[in-house]
């Protein structure tokens, strides 16, 4: 498997109403490359579900010895991750926004 | 529904309840077993709680809710049960059962009169809750307990936050809610210290529905508010959602329950519970080691699981907890077996069942007198199946005297505290069964026959123990069925009846010639002649000399006798005789003269052959001396004696005689109908019933015939 990087980026509402799509999206995303990117920085609203897929997507990624980073994490996105401590959880380096 | 209907049920419900729930408290420390007990209390409160609310009776309400309040903690781990919280509780029993009577009697409002004591026991309620009871005199009685989580209890948390567990239910997004907007909602009502998300449940990408929630949380959360008002933030998803929240300051054990109840791996809990700040690792380490130690007598591979860096818990011990959650469960389904029913439904039941068995009499005699061989059998078919429905009536009315036993368990704990005695109740024969009249008019007499047992029968420790004897005193309550009969024993291992004082009393009261021989069992039963005391120090529990033979009365009055028996410095035992029914009874037809009468089958030995020298009152009975009972002489009836007369062998307790009869006619099954007031004096005769012929035949009162021949040297059987 080539040490490639893919990279897609999320924007608007991570939420219950597009989770389906958005599971079916990232983990296809996930599967082309060994590293998947996913930038954050346009998301507006984050919920449980939303959450959810990107959690599955953390799990799915080490129990198939890849890698998921996620970047330019929205207002959003932090707030969330912050309030539920995901931190540690995700492993990125959180942009603080000023 | 009638109110006023449902009121009475759930004022029966509630005493019943608050007796179970009596039984279990004084068996918490007896047992050991703990938790069945308390979930047994709790239940007795919460179904109490929850039916006042229904008739909107706030005082009582408000009172259970507090003693829910406290049992809920004591339930979940967080406050520990000890002998001071026994005897609280026992009182918020007694409170109850006051505001019961009151609300029987009438009263649907706080009586202001009981009000402070509701207070003052609230507040003492709540202080236990708080912890703070001050535990220093208090000894710890559940050192039997449970082994799996008491131990620990003793040590508190550090932590000052709650610590809150969530799963949500898979179904709540699709419901519309979104946990995480209770989370911020929870956030307005304190602060979130720490919290771990817990993706566990998450299941591999292929099989995860995006539209089902997954997600766990454990928080750590810092807030003034009650647990209700925690509660309530997640009052709209709680059906589907499991919600467990630990008040701030709880025992490390509470968090131990916690990881136990939990679906994930307990080694993951562990770390997530110290993650989010609730409880250290020097905590958790510490209490499930101890908690190890504690079983290492327990086979080995048990602790063979022991949490990684955080420890584990045995799962041997969440078996045990299952297999009792599963056992109670049972017992209540067994409750829920039965119904309940009007007395007074019984009773008419009762009485149509006695017309019916006479009118069965009236028509088996016409069948014999006109002698129709069909129509005799039908009338034997019929018979046989009024004996039938008699029995299955009469057992309807049978209960169990454990019930009646187990009260004593409260009588005998609250009695040894305040004679400052140690002692204990052994129960047996509890599910013999007798009348219920019977267990109702029982219960007083055996009162004080326990009481005075505890004060005048079990000597202070330092005698006992003087003595040789163990320091904690024995009462024993024992029941079983002898003909006919059942036969309440109520044994203490104390000091005795002492013969020469009881003597000494009697002849200074004038109750007995000193010059007359008595035997050991007349001297003894001299203690329940009116006015006797023997005890030196009046105490406000006996020893007024009003008592013993009130309990005689009132024993005598259901058919029974009352005896004594006791051995100087090894105890006294008192045993009491009843009849096991009141209504209806199998009898023994004779005649004397023209006049019938009937006696308890069960009281027949046997009936043999009238011989005697001329004069005398007793015959040879197979080498024993048997005194007779002519019963033409007894009860005055005239003319002679038939040619061949014969004797009915009656046996009472240890007493036989013979009753001197004309004619035998044979089994006949009695409806007991009771004398008039008129008659209450008539001595040797305990009723009346109707015969076949429509005739009145007396039934015979076995043991005050026993008396009569009593003084004139009655054969005690080997004794």
């Amino acid at each position: 498997m080539a040490d490639d990087i893919n990279r897609i980026s999320l924007d608007g509402e991570l939420t219950i109403y597009h989770a389906a799509d958005l599971k079916t999206r990232v983990l296809e995303a996930l599967r082309k490359a060994r590293v998947l990117e996913i930038d954050l920085s346009g998301v507006t609203e984050l919920d449980t579900a939303g959450l959810q897929v990107l959690m599955l997507a953390k799990q799915t990624a080490a129990a198939e010895q890849r890698e998921l980073r996620l970047l330019q994490h929205s207002p959003a996105v932090v707030e969330i991750f912050e309030m539920l401590d995901l931190g540690a959880f995700f492993g990125d380096a959180v942009l603080i926004h000023a | 529904m009638n109110l006023d209907d449902a009121l009475q049920t759930f004022i029966a419900e509630s005493r019943e309840l608050l007796e179970e729930m009596e039984n279990a408290l004084l068996n918490v420390d007896l047992a050991g077993d703990q938790g069945e007990a308390i979930n047994a209390i709790f239940r007795a409160a919460h179904t109490i709680k929850g039916s006042a609310g229904l008739f909107s009776l706030d005082h009582i309400v408000a009172f259970t809710h507090v003693v829910e309040s406290l049992l809920d903690k004591v339930r979940d781990g967080s406050v520990t049960l000890n002998d001071e919280m026994v005897v609280l509780l026992l009182s918020c029993c007694d409170y109850l059962s006051g505001m019961m009577n009151g609300l029987a009697a009438g009263q649907h409002e706080q009586d202001p009169d009981t009000a402070p004591e509701g207070e003052m026991l609230q507040q003492q309620l709540r202080r236990h809750m708080d912890g703070e009871a001050a535990p220093a005199a208090v000894p710890v009685l559940h050192a039997v307990a449970e082994p799996s989580v008491e131990r620990i209890d003793a040590e508190r948390g550090d932590s000052d936050y709650w610590h809150i567990s969530l799963r949500f239910g898979r179904v709540v997004l699709q419901n519309g809610m979104d946990p995480i907007a209770f989370l911020r909602y929870l956030a307005k009502l304190g602060r979130i210290v720490g919290i771990a998300t817990v993706p566990d449940a998450l299941p591999p990408a292929d099989e995860m529905d995006a539209e089902l929630c997954y997600l766990g949380f454990e928080i750590a959360f810092d807030s003034t508010a009650d647990r209700e008002a925690i509660a309530g933030v997640f009052e709209f998803v709680q059906e589907d959602c499991e919600i467990r929240i630990i008040p701030p300051h709880s025992k490390v054990s509470e968090y131990v329950a916690l990881i136990r109840a939990l679906p994930e791996q307990r080694a993951r809990l562990g770390e997530i519970l110290v993650r989010c700040g609730s409880v250290t690792q020097q905590e958790l380490d510490g209490a499930l080691q101890q908690q190890s130690h504690k079983e290492e007598d327990v086979p080995q591979q048990q602790l063979g699981s022991i949490l990684v860096g955080a420890g584990n818990v045995p799962p041997v011990v969440v078996e045990a907890a299952l297999a009792k959650q599963k056992q109670v469960s049972e017992q209540k389904a067994q409750e829920s077996r039965s119904i309940r029913v009007d007395s007074d439904k019984l009773d008419k039941l009762i009485d149509l069942v006695g017309e019916l068995i006479i009118a069965g009499a009236r028509a088996n005699m016409i069948g014999q007198h006109i002698q129709n061989s069909e129509l005799l059998e039908c009338t034997s078919t019929l018979t046989g199946l009024v004996e039938d429905v008699r029995d299955a009536a009469l057992e309807l009315r049978m209960v169990k005297i454990g019930a009646t036993f187990n009260r004593f368990q409260r009588v005998v704990h609250d009695v040894a505290r305040e004679l400052g005695k140690d002692i204990g109740l052994i129960v047996d024969g509890e599910d013999s069964e007798l009348d219920k009249t019977v267990v109702e008019k029982i219960g007083d007499p055996l009162m004080h026959l326990v009481r005075n047992a505890m004060d005048h029968g079990i000597e202070p420790a330092e005698v006992r123990v003087a003595a040789g004897k163990p320091a904690k005193g024995m009462i024993k309550l024992n029941a079983f069925h002898e003909s006919g009969s059942i036969v309440i024993e109520v044994c203490d291992d104390g000091g005795g009846l002492r013969k020469e004082k009881i003597l000494a009393k009697a002849v200074e009261r004038g109750l007995v010639d000193p010059e007359r021989k008595l035997s050991d069992s007349e001297i003894y039963n001299l203690i329940f002649e009116a006015g006797f005391s023997t005890a030196e120090k009046i105490t406000n529990l006996s020893g007024r000399g009003v008592g013993m033979d009130v309990v005689k009365r009132n024993i005598q009055a259901l058919r029974g006798s009352v005896d004594v028996g006791s051995k100087e410095g090894q105890g006294t035992t008192v045993t009491v005789r009843l009849p096991l029914t009141l209504a209806i009874i199998d009898g023994f037809l004779v005649q004397v003269g023209s006049s019938v009468f009937v006696i308890p089958l069960d009281m027949i030995e046997e009936c043999i052959e009238y011989a005697t020298e001329p004069g005398q009152d007793y015959t040879n009975l197979r080498g024993q001396v048997l005194p007779l009972v002519r019963l033409r002489e007894l009860f005055r009836v005239g003319g002679a004696a038939t040619r061949r007369e014969s004797i009915v062998v009656l046996k009472f307790g240890n007493q036989r005689a013979g009753l001197v009869v004309d004619t035998l006619l044979g089994e006949f099954q009695t409806v007991i109908k009771p004398l008039s007031p008129i008659f209450s004096e008539v001595k040797c005769i305990s009723g009346s019933t109707i015969l076949g012929s429509g005739e009145v035949a007396l039934i015979l009162d076995v043991a005050a015939l026993m008396n009569t021949v009593g003084g004139k040297g009655a054969v005690a059987l080997a004794a």
